[in-house]
């Protein structure tokens, strides 16, 4: 068990690795940088730019230098807790992301137990009682949670509580809250406002995972080990969820990693909409800017996110699945 | 006799797609108490579905549409607390087959009193808890002693199937063993809570031959020591010969012929059972060649059901009244 820890966790550092360069790949693709965009703004604003000033600009953000070597600059200063500066913000890039940071893993983690608390007991009783009026209703609510958009649910939910109850859905604060200190009434503020974007970011793959459950738990509900402890009489329903259930979550166990950047990119539009200060919207604005530092350190924490996320999900399964822990 | 189960005109049917099948038509037989019966034919015969009509265990598309099954167990119903293998206490007798869905009585039954050993050990167990925690958990079911006595019980059932370093195997997990070696764990299993009936169905059929061997001295061995009943469901008649008291012949869902396993292998009187013995080799008369089910049987009619019919002998045969052989 120990070394399957230590060669999944050393296993990660070439993967991120890898990822790392693709996403520095990816924020130089377009057409010029932040002193090309600047340059544009200044000039549109009747601003005089001298060709020293834009040298001085280009070495300031080493953009003077090979590809290669702005890589390494990069990656080393983001290894050392030195995200870069945003120009769009005029501010550090560790100023802006924490706490955005932090909003997201709110969200998204919550959506995860949201999914689960909703999935796992729809899902065994829509197996166990397949065909029942019961498994219709569910599954068909189902199908209507998988293709509804988070985007538009968030809408809906929105208008609701706007048009029917009077109260503003956005945010993640009430505004006596916004700008305040940590308290516990603001943390408490906080958790009054996470419940909807949790509901509407969790909604859809709360129904992915209760139909697969379903049909994961159909497969296994008569097998021979099922027949055999019915047999040795255990009552019905320990039967279910100690024998067919615990082996059908397995793979959602290990999917849990896999799950989690459609819930970042369901968060991220969800916030969008309702305005939430979260990464997503931030992760939008940076790359319309090309605030490359901006947009590469959200992107790298969204990778490190879901690497770290399948790790975890992996450790877990290796924990409940004895199979996994003896190869 | 004592028959520790009569079977009376049991009928069960299965609805698929493909129309109704009637998987036993008018089965009927006994099981004497303290005695091994085989149940015998060709697959497809309808051993499984009589083993889980005595479990209660037939699914929906399957359904028991007649007949009964009565149980006559030595042991007091709601046996807590009691002594494995009480002082005589016979218990009323009752029907398996009119027991409703929920009845606690049918908790009781399952691993309690009548137990089920099944032909596949390498899927009978789960692979993600320990073998102790499975066979422990058979006696937790049924009576109301801590975790500890239960695995201690267990790991002395454990023993007597003939398993070694025994605390050491209940911690591992089923995947570790082999297939001989789960099948003794499902043997333990079955038997940890000495229940008046053991069904084994074909629980030698994916062993190699010579666990085969081991298996079946252990069952009987077992048998003998605690004085269950057996029902040993085979296709096998050289098993039979080893390890069966009374033979069950079944033939697409009916019986053929019911007897001392003497009368049935020296002496068949169906067609069908002289065909089958025919077929194996050391049971068939010597110096005769090899025969094939067919050739035996030949033109005897063995398609048209006929009811059981009682010989001088005792045994039964499903045979028109004016013929012997
Ligand atoms: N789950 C099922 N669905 C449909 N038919 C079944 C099912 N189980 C058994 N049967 C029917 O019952 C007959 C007897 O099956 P079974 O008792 O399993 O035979 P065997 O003697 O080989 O154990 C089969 O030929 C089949 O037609
Ligand atoms: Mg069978």
């Amino acid at each position: 068990m120990r070394s399957y820890l230590v060669s999944r966790v050393l296993g990660m550092v070439p993967t991120l690795a890898v990822i790392s360069v693709i996403i520095f790949t990816v924020i130089q693709l377009p057409e010029g940088d932040i002193v090309s965009s600047t340059l544009d703004r200044l000039q549109a604003q009747g601003v005089d730019v001298t060709e020293e000033y834009v040298q001085n600009l280009r070495a300031q953000y080493n953009l003077d230098k090979p590809l290669v070597l702005q890589y390494f600059y990069w990656a080393g200063n983001f290894l050392t807790g030195d995200m870069g500066y945003s120009y769009l913000f005029s501010r550090p890039v560790n100023e802006l992301v924490w706490e955005r940071l932090g909003y997201t893993l709110s969200i998204t983690v919550s959506a995860l137990f949201f999914t689960w608390i909703v999935a796992l007991p729809i899902g065994i009783y829509s197996a166990v009682r397949q065909y029942s009026i019961g498994d219709y209703v569910m599954t068909s609510i189902a199908l209507v949670g998988l293709a509804t958009p988070p985007f538009l649910l968030a809408l809906i939910f929105m208008h609701i509580g706007f048009e029917w109850f009077g109260v503003s859905t956005g945010g993640l604060f009430s505004p006596e809250f916004e700008d305040a200190a940590w308290s516990w009434a603001r943390f408490a503020d906080l958790l009054a406002h996470l419940w909807l974007p949790m509901i509407i970011v969790g909604m859809g793959s709360a129904a992915f995972t209760m139909r697969i459950l379903r049909a994961n738990l159909l497969d296994e509900l008569n097998k021979p080990y099922v027949v055999t402890a019915r047999a040795k009489g255990v009552p019905p329903a320990k039967l279910v969820l100690k024998y067919p259930v615990r082996i059908a979550i397995n793979p959602f166990i290990s999917n849990i990693g896999l799950m989690l950047p459609g819930l970042v990119s369901g968060e991220a539009l969800v916030s969008l909409v309702m305005g939430l200060p979260t990464i997503g919207p931030l992760l939008l604005q940076s790359l319309l800017n090309q605030d490359m530092f901006l947009a590469g350190s959200l992107l790298m924490w969204l990778a490190i996110l879901t690497v770290v996320g399948i790790l975890l999900s992996d450790l877990l399964l290796a924990w409940v699945d004895p199979r996994i822990r003896f190869e | 006799m004592d028959a520790v189960l009569s079977i009376r005109d049991l009928a069960v049917e299965f609805k698929t797609d493909t129309g109704l099948t009637r998987a036993l038509v008018d089965v009927g037989f006994d099981v004497p108490r303290g005695e091994v019966t085989a149940i015998v034919g060709e697959s497809g015969s309808g051993k499984s579905v009589t083993a889980n009509c005595i479990m209660r265990l037939i699914q929906p598309p399957g359904r028991i549409v007649a007949g009964t099954i009565e149980f006559a167990p030595e042991r007091a119903l709601s046996s807590e607390g009691q002594a494995p293998r009480a002082p005589r206490l016979r218990a009323p007798p009752f029907d398996i087959v009119s027991l409703p869905n929920r009845d606690p009585r049918l908790q009781e039954l399952h691993g309690g009193l009548i137990s089920m050993v099944f032909q596949e050990p390498m899927t009978a167990l789960s692979p993600v808890y320990t073998v102790g925690n499975q066979v422990a958990e058979a006696i937790l079911c049924h009576r109301d002693v801590s975790r500890r006595q239960a695995w201690r019980e267990s790991a002395e059932m454990l023993e007597r199937v003939g398993l070694d370093d025994i605390e050491r195997r209940m911690r591992m997990y089923p995947f570790e063993f082999s297939g001989g070696m789960r099948q003794r764990v499902v043997i333990a299993m079955a038997l940890v809570c000495h229940p008046e009936v053991l069904i084994c169905d074909e629980p030698t059929t994916a062993l190699d031959v010579t666990i085969q061997a081991e298996i079946l001295t252990l069952i009987k061995d077992l048998q003998r020591d605690l004085g269950n009943s057996v029902i040993f469901i085979t296709h096998d008649l050289g098993v039979v010969a080893q390890i069966a008291d009374q033979v069950v012949v079944m033939y697409q869902g009916r019986v053929l012929e019911i007897g001392t396993v003497r009368q049935v292998l020296k002496d068949p009187v169906h067609p069908y059972t002289r065909g089958l013995l025919a077929a194996i080799p050391g049971l068939a008369p010597k110096g005769q060649p090899l025969a094939t089910i067919g050739s035996v049987v030949g033109d005897a009619d063995i398609e048209t059901p006929h009811p059981l019919r009682r010989l001088a002998d005792g045994r039964q045969v499903s045979m028109p009244q004016d013929s012997r052989g």
